[in-house]
């Protein structure tokens, strides 16, 4: 064939390719490095703004950024950890009014369809079950390549009242708002 | 002579003292309430009071500094004149230290002071549970100081009215009858 003499160097040059650093496109992320993650939120209460976190979670996802629509991530947040930064709010809001965190001890996220803005920027639409009560979400994040991890930034907004937290006394606004930001930063490793 | 406070003076010292005694009594009421709606409306009222009293402070100092009061009486030992003006350096070092502790003390706790929920106060301290902590105790030592300097402050008003029969608190009423 007369082919040959051209499709050597081609084979070569794609070769070569493979073999550059900034090749590896195949990479997923998913190990999740806990240490390196934080869930936080944010409230207004009587006009001050009040913040705290969730110190256990437990997030499985998987993330390759040349297909992000076939990625997925499924979020736990043990409500027990909550930092509120007061012992007695950290006891109250574990009471049946707000996360009823016996009968309910988990918050979960789960991504139904994950869709590319553009720019490392991302929208995860799914469901967030806090206390019995599903609710469909849509959360922006970013992504980000910082050598072998990978970090997914972003927060989004919950009413509290959809999800009957905080109830009876303090199922009014005024004290503590109903909007609530929530902020995380997630890391993982790319596998194989 | 001057035998009256000036009535800047005198309208400032009632204001605070009305202020301050509706501060103590909510202090000491709020602080073992169950959490609640109504304890969080309580202490952000109790802060803002607090504010305000520190700044009405700061404008009596002001008023102090450049307007003699009138002088003690007389008929007062060296020893208890001297008593007396240890006294109110006392009430005037409380009145600023005590909202300076709570004003650290919720900083320190992550609840940031918003006056009158408009003005943000800037938080000097970052959170921090056990200087929070300590800062609370430091908090309620001043103001258990403070109850003990208050009484002594009027008892020796009413000692100065009903046993020495004198105007050091007939000085710091409302004039009724001013004599020329």
């Amino acid at each position: 064939m007369t082919m040959k003499p051209t499709l050597k160097p081609m084979i070569l040059a794609l070769t070569l390719a493979a073999a550059l650093p900034w090749s590896s496109h195949a990479a997923e992320y998913r190990q999740v490095q806990a240490d390196q993650s934080a869930i936080t939120f944010a409230y207004q209460q009587m006009g001050v703004t009040m913040d705290g976190k969730f110190n256990r979670f437990t997030a499985q996802l998987s993330f390759d950024p040349e297909r992000p629509e076939a990625a997925n991530a499924t979020v736990d947040v043990d409500l027990a950890s909550i930092d509120t930064g007061s012992a007695e709010s950290d006891q109250e809001v574990a009471g049946k009014v707000w996360f009823n965190t016996p009968a309910f001890p988990t918050a979960r996220f789960e991504t139904r369809s994950v869709k590319a803005l553009g720019d490392h920027r991302y929208e995860a639409a799914g469901q967030l079950t806090i206390k019995g009560k599903t609710q469909d979400v849509v959360v922006p994040a970013t992504f980000t390549a910082q050598g072998k991890a990978g970090v997914f930034e972003g927060r989004f907004t919950l009413r509290r009242g959809d999800f009957a937290i905080g109830e009876g006394p303090w199922a009014k606004f005024d004290v503590v708002a109903n909007d609530v930001q929530i902020q995380f930063r997630i890391t993982a490793n790319a596998g194989e | 002579m001057t035998t009256h406070y000036t009535p800047v003076a005198k309208a400032l010292h009632w204001l605070i003292a009305l202020l301050l005694f509706g501060l103590l009594a909510l202090g000491f009421y709020m602080q073992d309430l169950p959490l609640s709606p109504q304890k969080l409306q309580l202490y952000a009222w109790h802060k803002w009071a607090g504010v305000t009293v520190f700044l009405l402070v700061l404008v009596r100092l002001a008023w102090r500094v450049t307007h003699r009061p009138p002088p003690l009486p007389e008929h007062m030992p060296r020893v208890m004149q001297l008593a007396a003006h240890a006294g109110h350096v006392l009430l005037y070092a409380l009145m600023i230290a005590i909202p300076l502790s709570g004003w650290l003390m919720s900083s320190a706790k992550g609840f940031q002071t918003v006056w009158f929920g408009v003005l943000p106060i800037p938080d000097l301290l970052d959170k921090n549970r056990e200087l929070g902590d300590l800062l609370q105790t430091v908090h309620l030592s001043l103001n258990l100081f403070f109850v003990v300097v208050l009484i002594g402050h009027i008892g020796a008003a009413l000692k100065h009215h009903f046993i020495d029969r004198d105007d050091v608190l007939t000085r710091m009423l409302p004039a009724r009858n001013l004599e020329p």
